[in-house]
């Protein structure tokens, strides 16, 4: 068996939790601004595709699918808002990736994606189109909801229940959630999983990638920490 | 039918192949060692181990599976769909409950590796039927038929195919004696299987427990992931799978998983009459003025260009359905009409039928589900086929089940048990939870084939050179859906014998209709049926187009049933077969091989 310590990256990856542990108790509470909450010692991520508005209501909409809690990473710690606004410069983002010819036609759910947009013009629309449901509703916008009343909001989206505009709620919502489990999971390389902590979490070795002395010893806790293809 | 004109005609050449997985790569070794100067024409982009599955940028689950690497490049080329004959298809727009392949090497490329043959009896499923329960067992509208050709016709091919492959596994029989604890339902073997079984990781391990336990006979399945280090007859080398978990939907960085690219291909570089052309989409096969001898091909080549490639000797070897979408936009047989029942192209499409136990466990169980070979596992044929008396059940087809350790990874893989919501701390709890700790089996049904259930071309929608698209009309039945259940309700007995603390069970009730929204399986098979009767099938039981007899078909598209194994192993021992038929008949004196 391999000799298991903490490594260099380790230790890094320690100091770096518990310097963004209050960070983390910030975005847990409500209120607005938490977009612009950072860690003492990493600089604030600018967003390169949403503007202020746009990334305040997708950090928070974030927060709530994956929150911080003792369990293990929040989605903003892993940089998940991160992920979601780099990927929005890959081919992906654009269409590209998928067959994008018209008609586009209503159908039933069971045949998939039958909407127009591609993720760039689809975030941008349904992100407005959030806020004036919001507004439109509470008098706020989603930054200043608190976590339940988010939570409320975002249980409309998954539903289909919320009017946002042009974007059907539930392509919205399964956009986002499908993005924002991506950045939570997706090797760091990505910009998301920040330190792996959400491999850590539940116990993914990452790109380890052999497995011969392990794979007949049943039951026994793989001892080894995750490595990133970075 | 296709109006692009050439802008360039290439050199004629003996023979050209349409599709460079599996099947086209296996024609391409037999025809140039039949002395034929062979042409392949790939759609896709030229790849190899490096640098397509180099370590460590292969491990990313997010490039590979995520965004679809390796995969169809949907914005080019996709399928339509629709449930029922009067509905209107819209596009497959986003890849989903199959994942169909481009490049050199297909889908063979990024393929799990779970190798099979099939039951002797499935390859006569109505004769057989018919005869075990009466004519009348058949439900109307099930188009099932038989494919014309024996498992002991097919038995040298089967025992090839593993040699080329590396095929990992046990036998339980060779030639009648009993050799070790395989699959004591499978077909007749004239040799062992070309190396040792691959280790069992810890849920499959399980299963087997379980399975034994409830009176089953679970064995170690076959894979064509190495379980050690071997060089197939063709000089190809291989070595050891280390259980990376980066299998199904990449290339394998350690040259373990069989692909056409590691077994084939090496050995097709070393000789002058093959030339394999990456980036060519063929969009016809070309007819003389008769209609009855092909000329060759046109393809579209990377710079746009349309090339007629001249050929005596046409390969149809695209993926399963794509078969019968060149032969539709060539005009090569009768398109199939499901109204008036006549014509043949696009007839007996069929997919498989899943269903899947997800068993979840206490904390520090430590199921280690990251450890896995995309053909590793454990599996059982007691349910499957006609292995169980289908007299007082009422329904046609059956279903192997298995637990594949494949390699989970967290973005897609991971289990939490019912009733577990789709966000929010709780669903942050199970994951955390589950992820090592769950034990997931499928049972892997066949799928019969129907009256209207076929393809044909779309009338809408069209491909990035223009030409309609194929154009499924699917569903599922209630003969399938009762096998499943039936099946899935069996492997109930597995779950609860594992006693794990809670079970989630996904499995179609009847009245569900075909979802493509979450992966099944990429099986999909027909629309260029074999058979012995030209009226219900595409190519005779050699491959041989009925219509014109210098095209011939590979791959499963010529399945004229689904069968509840995966199809690599049965659709490339049909390849030899049909490769030995042009060998020592067509070659000598081409024409009809079966009047």
């Amino acid at each position: 068996m391999k000799i298991i310590g903490i490594s260099p990256h380790r230790r890094h990856f320690l100091r770096k939790a518990v310097g963004a542990a209050p960070v983390v108790a910030l975005l847990a509470g409500a209120g607005g601004g938490l977009a612009m909450a950072v860690s003492k010692d990493q600089p604030a991520y600018k967003p390169r595709f949403f503007d202020a508005t746009e990334w305040a209501t997708l950090t928070a909409l974030v927060d709530r699918l994956i929150p911080a809690d003792g369990e293990g990473p929040g989605a903003l710690e892993s940089g998940a808002h991160e992920f979601i606004d780099a990927q929005m410069n890959t081919p992906y983002a654009y269409g590209a990736l998928w067959y994008m010819q018209g008609p586009f036609v209503p159908s039933i759910e069971q045949f998939g994606y039958q909407f127009h947009m591609a993720p760039r013009e689809l975030y941008k629309s349904a992100l407005a189109g959030v806020n004036a449901a919001v507004n439109k509703q509470s008098g706020k916008p989603f930054v200043q909801l608190n976590a339940a009343e988010r939570d409320a909001v975002i249980t409309q989206l998954q539903k289909g229940s919320l009017d946002i505009g042009e974007v059907p709620a539930k392509v919205f919502f399964n956009q986002l959630l499908q993005n924002t489990r991506e950045g939570y999971f997706c090797d760091p390389v990505h910009g998301g999983n920040k330190d792996m902590l959400a491999w850590k979490m539940v116990g993914f070795p990452g790109a380890r990638a052999d497995y011969m002395d392990w794979v007949e010893q049943y039951g026994k806790k793989y001892p080894l920490p995750p490595v990133s293809i970075a | 039918m296709s109006d692009i004109k050439a802008d360039v005609k290439m050199k004629p050449v003996d023979a050209v192949i349409v599709g460079f997985g599996w099947t086209g790569a296996i024609m391409a070794k037999e025809m140039t060692e039949a002395g034929l100067n062979v042409v392949a024409l790939e759609r896709g982009e030229y790849r190899d181990t490096y640098p397509d599955g180099a370590y460590p940028k292969t491990l990313d689950e997010l490039t590979y599976i995520q965004r679809s690497k390796l995969f169809q490049d949907m914005s080019k080329s996709t399928f339509t769909f629709r449930h029922s004959i009067t509905g209107v298809a819209v596009p497959y727009r986003q890849i989903g409950a199959f994942k169909p392949g481009t490049g050199v090497g297909g889908a063979g490329l990024h393929w799990s590796g779970m190798h099979w043959r099939v039951l002797p009896e499935e390859l006569q499923i109505r004769s057989h039927y018919e005869r075990r329960y009466g004519k009348k067992f058949i439900p109307e509208g099930m188009t099932i038929q038989d494919f014309g050709v024996t498992y002991a016709e097919l038995e040298p091919h089967f025992d090839f195919v593993e040699k080329v492959f590396g095929t990992s596994g046990q036998a339980y029989k060779v030639n009648g004696i009993v050799v070790g604890d395989g699959n004591v339902f499978e077909g007749d073997r004239s040799d062992n299987y070309a190396l040792a079984p691959q280790k069992v990781p810890y849920t499959a391990e399980l299963f087997r427990r379980a399975a034994k336990a409830v009176g089953y006979h679970p064995f170690v399945n076959a894979s064509s992931n190495a379980s050690g280090p071997y060089t197939n007859p063709y000089g190809c080398q291989m070595g050891p799978c280390n259980f990376c978990g980066f299998c199904s939907g990449y290339a394998c960085y350690n040259y373990s998983k069989a692909s056409p690219n590691v077994n084939i291909m090496p050995a097709l570089r070393m000789v002058a009459n093959f030339e394999l052309r990456a980036n060519c989409n063929v969009v016809r096969i070309n007819l003389d003025g008769s209609k009855k001898r092909a000329t060759g091909v046109t393809y579209i080549n990377a710079d746009g260009k349309a090339v007629e490639q001249p050929a005596d000797l046409v390969i149809a070897s695209a993926f399963a359905y794509n078969n019968a979408h060149l032969f539709l936009l060539s005009g090569i047989g009768k398109p199939y009409d499901p109204v008036s029942n006549e014509g043949v192209v696009g007839r007996n499409i069929a997919y498989q039928m899943m269903s899947t136990i997800q068993t979840f466990f206490k904390e520090d169980t430590n199921t280690n589900p990251f450890i896995g070979a995309g053909g590793t596992g454990v599996a059982l044929d007691d349910w499957n086929g006609d292995n169980f008396d289908h007299g007082p059940l009422g329904f046609v087809g059956g279903s192997p089940a298995w637990c594949n350790p494949a390699g989970s990874k967290p973005i897609s893989g991971i289990a939490t048990p019912d009733g577990t919501p789709a966000w929010g701390s709780a669903w942050k709890k199970a994951v955390k939870k589950s992820y090592l700790n769950t034990v997931s089996f499928d049972c892997h049904g066949a799928n019969m084939t129907y009256r209207d259930c076929y393809v044909d071309l779309d009338p809408t929608y069209t491909d990035k050179y223009g030409q309609q698209l194929l154009r499924f009309t699917f569903d599922w039945k209630e003969n399938d859906i009762k096998m499943s259940r039936f099946v899935t309700d069996k492997m109930m007995k597995v779950a609860e014998a594992m006693n794990p603390e809670s079970i989630k069970v996904s499995v179609k009730s009847v009245g569900d209709h075909l979802d493509l929204r979450n992966y099944q399986t990429t099986h999909w098979a027909g629309g260029t049926a074999m058979g012995a009767d030209r009226k219900t099938s595409v190519v005779n039981r050699y491959l041989q187009s009925w219509d014109v007899h210098n095209v011939f078909a590979v791959g499963s598209s010529v399945f004229p049933v689904g069968i509840g194994y995966n199809p690599t192993g049965l659709a490339c021992a049909l390849t030899y077969w049909s490769a030995k038929a042009i060998r020592e008949q067509y070659l000598k004196d081409p024409r009809p091989l079966v009047a």
